[in-house]
C-alpha cells in the first residue's frame, strides 16, 4: 500500500512540476492527456467499477463541448463558472435520459444500445442546423475566469489552463476514490461481481446502474468542456465512434477496475500516438499491434505491472 | 399456534407444455421449518424461485403478511424480509466474507447518498455483518477471499449472507449442498438455532437433517404436492415411500 502511496505521489509531483520544463508544446501536449484522463476516469467508472461496458461514451464528452460552443458568445469570452456547471448538468441529464432505456439490457446489447444512441447524438449534430453541423464551431475567445472585478487566473495562458485541468484532474480522482468506498460504490461493485445475488439481496439494480450512468456521462462532460476550452473547437467528430473506442482503448491499455490504470492508459494512448506518428504515417496499424500484444501478454494492462508482485491475501472490493 | 407468514394458492409454472410446478399450496409460519422433499426434477428449485420472485408465476398467488406480494420483483421481496439461499453457491467470489455479509447487510441500511464517507465506517452494518458471520460459524475466516473459502465454508457464507438481511422468512435451497458429515452436523445445529427466529423453507436431499428439524414434511413429484404434514405421517406413509423413499426410509 505505502510503496503505492509513494508512487502515487511521486506522480502527481512530476505532474505539478511539469510545466517548470518550460515547452509550451509538452505544456498543451500534457494538458491535452489530463483532459482524456478525466475522459478515461469517467468511463472506468462504468466499465471497471459497475461492468458496464459502454461504447458510446463519447456522446457525452461531445455534449460538454458543445454546450460551452454553443454558450460561447460571438464577441465577448464566455463566463467559466456559468458554463462549466452547465455544462457537466446537461451531460449528466443527456446520460440519465440514455441510461433511463439502456441500463435496462445487459452484456452484449448495452454494448449495442449505447453505441446507437451515441450515433443518435453523433448525428444531431453532425446533420442539423442545431450544432451548426459538419463544420462545428468556433470560439473566437477563451472563457474568462472573471468573477466580478476578481480574475484568478487567465485561460488564455495555457500554464493557467494547466494547473486549472490539474485541478479538476485531482478532484476527480479523488471524488471517485471516496465514491468507490462508499456504500454507493461497494454496491456498484457487488453488481459487477454478481448483479443477479445484488438483486436477489434487495438491491434495485436499476437505479444504481442508472445513478452510475449519469455520473459518468456528467464526468464526462467535464472533460468535453475542458477540450473545447483547449482547443476553442468543437466539431461532431467528438461524438464519434471513434472517440468512444479510443476512450475504451485507454481502460483497455492501462487496465480497467483501478482508477490509476484510467490515467496511465490515457497517457500510454497519446505517449504511442505521438511516438508511432514520428516513426511512420501508418501509426495506427503499430497502435492497434501494440494493444493486441498487451491483451494477449498483460490482460491486467499496464498498472498491473507493479500489482504483480503484491500477494493479496486480505479482502476487500478491488480499489487502491 | 403461530398464524401463517407466507402462504401460497393454486402456485403454477410451465414452461411451455411442461407444467414445472402445479397448483402448489404452502404455508409458512414464524418459529417452524416447514421441508420440501422430492426426487430430482420434482420442481423444487422452481418452487423456490417462484416464491423468492426469481421466476414469475403462470398462475396463482403469493401472500406474505397478509399481502399479495405476487407481482413483486426479487429485490422487493427481499426488502420485506423474505431471505433467500442458493443451492449452486452464489457469493461474491471476489470479495472476503465478511464483504460478502457486510454488502448483504447494508441492503437494509443502503444509505445510497452518503456518496463520500467510508462505507467501512457505517457500524451498525458491519456488526451486522459480523453477527452473521459469527451465526454461520465464519468468524475465523472473515479476511479470506470468498473464493479461497472450502466449499463447506462457501455454503456456510451463503447461509451468512441471508442471516445477515434480517429476514422474517428464510428460503433455503439445499444448503447441505456438497457438505461432510461433520459440516451436515453444524448446518443442522445451525438450522435448529435459526428456527427460533424465522419462519424456515428447507428444500433439502440429506433426508436425515430433514427428519432431525422438520416441523412440516410436503413431498413433491412431477411438480405435484404427493403429500403433506408431519414428519411421523411422511414417514408412515406408504405412497411417499413408493414414489421417492423407496428402500430407504429412515428409522
Amino acid at each position: 500500500m505505502t510503496r503505492r502511496r509513494i508512487a502515487l505521489a511521486v506522480a502527481v509531483l512530476l505532474l505539478a512540476l511539469f510545466p517548470l520544463t518550460g515547452s509550451a508544446f509538452y505544456t498543451e501536449l500534457v494538458t491535452k492527456v489530463m483532459i482524456l484522463a478525466i475522459f478515461a476516469l469517467s468511463l472506468d467508472l462504468l466499465v471497471g467499477y459497475t461492468g458496464l461496458v459502454s461504447f458510446g461514451h463519447a456522446a457525452y464528452y461531445g455534449v460538454g463541448a458543445y454546450v460551452l460552443g454553443l454558450m460561447a458568445p460571438k464577441y465577448e469570452a464566455a463566463n467559466l463558472w456559468l458554463t462549466l456547471p452547465v455544462a457537466i448538468a446537461v451531460a449528466g441529464i443527456a446520460a440519465l435520459a440514455v441510461g433511463a432505456f439502456v441500463v435496462r439490457v445487459k452484456g452484449i446489447y448495452f454494448i449495442m444500445v449505447t453505441l446507437a444512441f451515441a450515433q443518435m447524438f453523433y448525428f444531431v449534430f453532425h446533420d442539423t442546423a442545431f450544432g451548426r453541423g459538419s463544420d462545428g464551431i468556433s470560439m473566437n475567445f477563451k472563457p474568462t475566469a472573471a468573477i466580478g472585478a476578481f480574475v484568478p487566473f487567465d485561460l488564455a495562458n495555457a500554464t493557467h489552463v494547466y494547473y486549472f485541468v490539474f485541478v479538476l484532474l485531482a478532484l476527480v480522482f479523488v471524488f471517485l476514490r471516496l465514491l468507490l468506498r462508499s456504500t454507493f460504490g461497494r454496491a456498484l461493485q457487488g453488481i459487477r461481481s454478481n448483479e443477479h445475488r445484488m438483486r436477489s439481496l434487495g438491491f434495485p439494480v436499476y437505479l444504481y446502474k442508472l445513478a452510475s450512468f449519469g455520473i459518468a456521462g456528467a464526468l464526462a462532460g467535464l472533460a468535453g468542456y475542458l477540450y473545447a476550452l483547449q482547443f476553442g473547437f468543437v466539431n461532431p467528430e467528438l461524438l464519434s465512434w471513434h472517440q468512444s473506442g479510443n476512450v475504451l482503448l485507454m481502460l483497455i491499455l492501462g487496465g480497467q477496475g483501478s482508477l490509476i490504470g484510467a490515467v496511465v492508459g490515457a497517457f500510454a494512448f497519446v505517449a504511442m500516438e505521438e511516438i508511432y506518428s514520428a516513426v511512420t504515417t501508418h501509426w495506427q496499424l503499430l497502435l492497434g499491434a501494440t494493444i493486441i500484444a498487451l491483451v494477449i501478454f498483460l490482460p491486467g494492462g499496464l498498472a498491473s505491472v507493479a500489482q504483480r508482485f503484491q500477494r493479496k491475501l486480505i479482502g476487500g472490493p478491488p480499489n487502491e | 399456534m403461530s398464524d401463517a407468514l407466507f402462504t401460497t394458492q393454486g402456485l403454477t409454472r410451465r414452461f411451455g407444455g411442461l407444467t414445472a410446478v402445479n397448483d402448489v399450496a404452502i404455508a409458512l409460519h414464524r418459529e417452524r421449518l416447514h421441508a420440501v422433499l422430492g426426487p430430482n426434477g420434482a420442481g423444487k428449485t422452481t418452487l423456490i424461485n417462484l416464491l423468492s420472485g426469481d421466476l414469475p408465476a403462470s398462475s396463482g398467488r403469493i401472500f406474505y403478511k397478509g399481502g399479495d406480494i405476487s407481482r413483486l420483483p426479487p429485490d422487493r421481496r427481499s426488502r420485506l424480509g423474505i431471505g433467500r439461499s442458493y443451492q449452486k453457491t452464489n457469493i461474491f467470489p471476489a470479495f472476503s466474507a465478511f464483504e460478502n455479509c457486510r454488502l448483504a447487510a447494508q441492503s437494509r441500511a443502503p444509505r445510497v447518498f452518503a456518496i463520500v464517507s467510508d462505507a467501512l465506517a457505517q457500524v451498525p452494518v458491519c456488526d451486522a455483518a459480523r453477527r452473521a458471520l459469527d451465526a454461520a460459524g465464519l468468524s475465523a475466516r472473515a479476511d479470506m477471499i470468498a473464493s479461497a473459502l472450502s466449499h463447506g465454508e462457501q455454503r456456510q457464507l451463503e447461509i451468512a449472507m441471508v442471516l445477515a438481511t434480517a429476514p422474517d422468512v428464510l428460503l433455503l435451497d439445499e444448503p447441505l449442498a456438497g457438505m461432510g458429515a461433520e459440516e451436515a452436523q453444524l448446518m443442522i445445529e445451525l438450522l435448529r438455532k435459526l428456527k427460533t427466529e424465522h419462519a424456515i423453507l428447507l428444500v433439502e436431499h440429506d433426508m436425515d437433517a430433514v427428519f432431525a428439524v422438520a416441523d412440516t414434511i410436503t413431498v413433491m413429484v412431477n411438480g405435484q404436492v404427493l403429500e403433506s404434514g408431519p414428519p411421523a405421517q411422511i414417514r408412515a406413509s406408504a405412497a411417499v415411500r413408493s414414489a421417492y423413499l423407496g428402500d430407504e426410509a429412515p428409522g
